[in-house]
Parts: structure tokens; C-alpha cells; sequence
């Protein structure tokens, strides 16, 4: 009979877990409203919470490019499947609209839908749980004043058990943890300001962090650089590849105009970013500035020293390019004379930022730990912005075969930066192409040009 | 280096890095694509590559041995013209004309890729290429006009070209 106690035992303690983890697990739902009238938000709420959504980016997951603003419906492909982003326009069927500024509010701190639900973390609350309810009245405001659109997004294409939403309760005991934000008292007020909007709204470690198996942010590595939309996002750590060494001041210009002479031009899904953050006034760019450098830390001096000398030669007009000559590539000299025949005319002739071509010395791209970003760059450039003039660059995927594409990274990366070559360009490339590696193209505007997915070849 | 150009092929004397456009008007006396900008910013000097639209200005002919080069004189001639060249002629689409070569080829890379490219495909298709006239209702008009006359020409490979 001992055994039959152990066993029913066990049963309780598994019951009482099971009942527990529901508990912990199962979240009431919060009371339907009609949706509220323009006229219950202040105006001025409502334009404080334009600029606030334009600094969480918003509109990047939750609007189809093509389609109506915050109307979702947006494919966002995951290691764990698909997840297609939710209508957040104040329709009562479709959207929000019968979301209370309570039922709001828990969605940004705890990550819980109106009617309990717990939301897949492609929803980055994990940034957002620290937004201030001052600023949550502003997003809701603004949110809950736009143009109803009825639109259901596709279903999720979540395989068992990640298409049960019970399962992210597990998840958010192991990762995430809810709470306004909470002050440094040591740290200046512009740098509270800085981490405030960085690691809430802004969440750039949606990005810039790398995440682990199940998805999360690795919080040891805080904005040690990550992935978005098949780009690498730099570190923004002491890691950062980039050859000149980034400070406070270069990163309030690069981030207040979208481009830095000393750096290039915000391309991929950051010129989005940048363009969304030009709603913000210039103190709020220069806390953000001001954090990311105090993340970057000093540099060593040896870095700094590269750095400047770098600097140095650049503007003095030293270009150390290939000539027909050189032939010291691997390649045989290929890669030199496709840049010198393809890409110089624009990277050499001394037109400065952002419409002349980066002095690939310069480029963080070049220098990157892995070449995805570069492999982007050449197949795909950098397309047009509609209405306005806008740095450019021409792809030129049908131009260059793979092999060709790895001649040229072998020789810029030989020659204008003192990395390792790259092991995986041919296979990067021939993913990328096909589009079984996921790319984003965007022009420095940040509108996505590729209805779903520009890379495949069969679309 | 040979090349292979509009379906012969051609012994070309020039150093490998020169781009194709200057190959093509140089050496092969090809003279419909154009010099616009040098920059590929423009599309006046738009070939096609292997089916694909391609800027000639910025291609050195030594990524394009083995492969198909096409451009406009490979579309039709005058007296027997192709069906982009016909639908150009028919909608009256050229003022100065100085885009138009790339305008065709890139429109022709599309709609042989794709048969039925929405309007909306075609305009987008297209944003690569300038025209400074302001002809681009009549070059779209042009190009869906295209989309029509190779179905037909694709139904009936026996009869060649349209009479005018």
C-alpha cells in the first residue's frame, strides 16, 4: 500500500502544481468599453502620444507597408514559427476599441491582452513594462484617436506547445520581470532620461541584445548587438564594430539626422528608427545619446588612437583603395577589381554623406563580426525614398553571382579592415537570395519596399 | 573576353573592369543604352543580364562572361519591331527619348519574368528609371500596352511582328 500513497502523492503534489501554475498562469479579463470619443482626450495628450509611439516604433510591426496605419496583419517571422501583428487601431471588432486605458495599460506592463490573454513577446512589454503610466495615458490617447480599421491579422503559425498561450506564462516567470522604471540615483538626470527611453519605448534591445533559445533577451549581454528582420544590429556595447569610436556627440547627430559623416547612413530597419525619432526634440535624442555612450564605455586607448588616425586620413583625402594592379587577394585579384570597377565610382569620389558612398574605412558594415549586413548592402542597396531626396544605393543582386559577391567581401574586408575574413559569405548570399534566410529592405525612409519578402525570387 | 550580346557572340578587345555601357557603345556600336548619370542612380543605361534588368554602367564586362546580354537592338529591328518596341511606337511614349532604351529594358526583364505584372508591379518596377520629360503616363501606358502585345506575339510565334 506504500506505493499507492507515494502514487497518490504525487498525484496531489502535481494537481496542487498544476492548480498553481493556472493560478499564476490565468489572468481576468478586464470589462469591454464602448470606445471612447475624440473628444474625452486632450489634444495635447494625444499629440504627446504621436511622439511617444513614433519612439516605441509602432507603426514598423504594427502596419503593413502598403496597407492602413496600425491596421497589424504584419508578418513577423520567429525561430518559433509565425506571428502575425495584431490590429491596434480602435476598432471594437477587430482593434482595440473596447480597450479601457486599464485594459491598455496591463498590455504594456505585464504583457496581458483585454481579455486575459497572455501576448507573445514579439510584443516587446519586456521593454515596455517600464513605460510610465503618464506616458501609457498619452499612447492610449493618441492610439484610440486614429482611424478604426476593421482587419483581423492571419492566424499565428505557432506549432504545439507555443500556440497555447498558457505556455508564455512559463516564459514570463523565466524572463520577464514587470515593473515601472526606477530611477539610477547615481546617474545623471539627462542619463535616466537616456535609459528610460532606450530600454522602454525605444527598445532598442529588441535588436541590439542577443536573445537565447527560447527568445529572450540574454540579460548579461545588454545590447551586446543582435538581429532584426535578417540584419545584424550592432553592438552597442564596448563591442561596437565600428572603426571610428562612437561618443555621446556623434551618436545625438547620427540619431537626430539619420546618418554621421564618420559613419554612413542609417540603413535596414534602423532608418526607420531614426526617421521615427525625428518627432522627439533634441533633449530627449541627447539623453538617449548620452546613455548608449555611457553603454559603449570608454575606449581603450589603443582603440581611440586607431581611431583617431583613422580619422585623420580620411580627411586628408588618403585613399588606400585597390588599383588595376593589385593582385594580393586570394581571389586573384578579382574582388579588387570588381570593387575598383562597380563600387569606387561612388565610394571613391569624395562626395560626402549621406548621398556620396561611404569610405568603406569607415564602414561598420565592412567591419562586422559576420557579413549578413554587407551581403544586404550589395544585393540589395539601399532603395530610393518616395518624395524626397534620400541617399541611395544600387543593389546588385542580379548582377553579381555568389561567388562573385565573395570575391568582392574577401577584398573589402582584406583591404579595408584589419578583421579575419568571413567564412559564410556563399552560403549567407544563397539564403538571403532565396529567401530562406528572411531580409527587410528598406529605403532610408524606413517604408518597406518588399511586399513580403523582396530576397525570395519566386515572389 | 567574349560576350554574348543580343544572341552572338562577340570577341571584345578591353580591359576587364570597363562597365558594359561603354563596351556596348564602343566597341559593339550598340548605342541604345544610355550615359546618364554613371552613378546607377538614373537607369538610362538599363540592359538586360540573364533576363534580369541591369545597370550597364555600373557592370564591368568581367563579371559577364558566359552570360546573356540583351538590349534594345535585341528586342526587334525597324523593320520587324518587337512588341515592346511596337507598344512604344503605338502609345507615342518618347519626347527626348533619352530613358527610354532603359525604361524598355527594364519593362521587358519584368513582363518576361512575369506576364501579367499588375499595374501597380509595372510603376514600381520602373521607380529605378528617370525620365525628366515628365512622359511617364505614356511609358506606363506604353508598358501595359506591351503586356498585351506579347501575349499575342507569345500566341502567335509564327506570324513575327505587327505591321503599324
Amino acid at each position: 500500500m506504500k506505493f499507492g500513497r507515494v502514487l497518490i502523492g504525487l498525484g496531489a503534489l502535481i494537481t496542487a502544481g498544476a492548480a498553481g501554475a493556472f493560478a499564476y498562469a490565468w489572468k481576468p479579463e478586464i470589462a469591454p468599453i464602448n470606445p471612447p470619443e475624440r473628444a474625452s482626450f486632450d489634444q495635447a495628450l494625444i499629440e504627446h502620444g504621436a511622439k511617444l509611439a513614433a519612439v516605441g516604433n509602432c507603426t514598423a510591426c504594427h502596419t503593413n507597408p502598403g496597407g492602413k496605419s496600425f491596421a497589424g496583419g504584419l508578418t513577423l517571422p520567429t525561430p518559433f514559427g509565425t506571428i502575425y501583428s495584431s490590429n491596434i487601431t480602435p476598432d471594437p471588432e477587430t482593434g482595440i476599441g473596447t480597450w479601457s486605458q486599464a485594459a491598455f495599460q496591463r498590455a504594456m506592463r505585464d504583457g496581458i491582452g483585454r481579455k486575459g490573454e497572455h501576448l507573445y513577446p514579439a510584443f516587446p512589454y519586456d521593454h515596455f513594462t517600464i513605460v510610465s503610466d503618464d506616458d501609457n495615458r498619452a499612447l492610449y490617447a493618441f492610439l484610440m484617436t486614429r482611424q478604426p480599421v476593421k482587419a483581423t491579422p492571419p492566424p499565428n503559425e505557432l506549432s504545439f506547445p507555443l500556440n497555447v498561450r498558457l505556455v508564455l506564462a512559463g516564459w514570463k516567470m523565466l524572463f520577464f520581470k514587470d515593473g515601472a522604471y526606477q530611477a539610477d540615483a547615481s546617474q545623471s538626470e539627462q542619463w535616466n532620461r537616456g535609459a528610460y527611453l532606450v530600454n522602454g519605448l525605444g527598445h532598442c534591445g529588441a535588436c541590439h541584445t542577443p536573445r537565447n533559445s527560447l527568445g529572450a533577451e540574454k540579460a548579461s549581454l545588454h545590447l551586446a548587438g543582435g538581429e532584426a528582420e535578417g540584419w545584424s544590429a550592432f553592438a552597442l556595447d564596448g563591442l561596437s564594430p565600428a572603426p571610428v569610436v562612437w561618443d555621446k556627440d556623434s551618436l545625438f547627430t547620427y540619431l537626430r539626422q539619420g546618418w554621421h559623416p564618420d559613419h554612413g547612413v542609417a540603413n535596414g530597419p534602423m532608418g526607420e528608427v531614426t526617421g521615427n525619432l525625428g518627432l522627439l526634440p533634441d533633449s530627449d535624442i541627447r539623453a538617449m545619446a548620452t546613455y548608449v555612450a555611457s553603454v559603449m564605455g570608454e575606449p581603450s586607448a589603443d582603440r581611440r588612437a586607431k581611431s583617431e588616425k583613422l580619422l585623420q586620413e580620411v580627411k586628408s583625402g588618403l585613399i588606400t583603395s585597390a588599383t588595376s594592379n593589385d593582385q594580393s587577394a586570394s581571389s586573384g585579384g578579382k574582388g579588387a577589381a570588381i570593387y575598383q570597377a562597380a563600387c569606387a565610382v561612388c565610394h571613391e569620389n569624395g562626395r560626402p554623406q549621406p548621398f556620396g558612398g561611404l569610405d568603406l574605412r569607415l564602414s561598420s558594415t565592412v567591419h562586422a563580426p559576420d557579413p549578413q549586413n554587407a551581403i544586404n548592402m550589395v544585393l540589395y542597396g539601399l532603395p530610393a525614398a518616395s518624395g524626397r531626396t534620400s541617399a541611395i544605393m544600387p543593389g546588385f543582386a542580379d548582377v553579381l553571382a555568389n561567388d562573385q559577391l565573395n570575391d568582392l567581401l574577401g577584398y573589402l574586408r582584406q583591404h579595408f579592415t584589419d578583421e579575419p575574413a568571413w567564412a559564410d559569405v556563399v552560403k549567407r548570399a544563397a539564403d538571403t537570395r532565396t529567401g530562406k534566410y528572411h531580409v527587410s529592405i528598406r529605403p532610408s525612409d524606413g517604408i518597406e519596399r518588399g511586399p513580403s519578402n523582396i530576397g525570395a525570387e519566386d515572389q | 573576353m567574349k560576350l554574348n550580346v543580343n544572341g552572338s557572340t562577340h570577341e571584345v578587345d578591353a580591359d576587364p573592369a570597363t562597365p558594359l555601357l561603354y563596351v556596348l557603345r564602343n566597341d559593339l556600336e550598340l548605342n541604345a543604352a544610355k550615359f546618364g548619370c554613371g552613378l546607377g542612380q538614373c537607369g538610362a543605361c538599363t540592359v538586360m543580364v540573364d533576363g534580369k534588368a541591369i545597370f550597364s554602367c555600373l557592370t564591368p564586362i568581367l563579371l559577364l562572361e558566359g552570360r546573356e546580354i540583351k538590349t534594345v537592338e535585341g528586342l526587334g529591328t525597324i523593320d520587324n519591331p518587337g512588341p515592346m518596341q511596337q507598344a512604344f511606337i503605338e502609345e507615342q511614349a518618347a519626347q527626348c527619348g533619352y530613358c527610354i532604351p532603359g525604361m524598355m529594358m527594364r519593362a521587358q526583364a519584368l513582363l518576361q519574368s512575369k506576364p501579367d505584372a499588375s499595374d501597380a508591379e509595372i510603376q514600381t518596377t520602373l521607380e529605378p528609371n528617370l525620365c525628366r520629360c515628365g512622359t511617364h503616363m505614356r511609358i506606363l501606358k506604353a508598358v501595359r500596352r506591351a503586356r498585351e502585345l506579347m501575349k499575342t506575339a507569345a500566341a502567335t510565334p509564327a506570324s513575327g511582328g505587327r505591321k503599324i
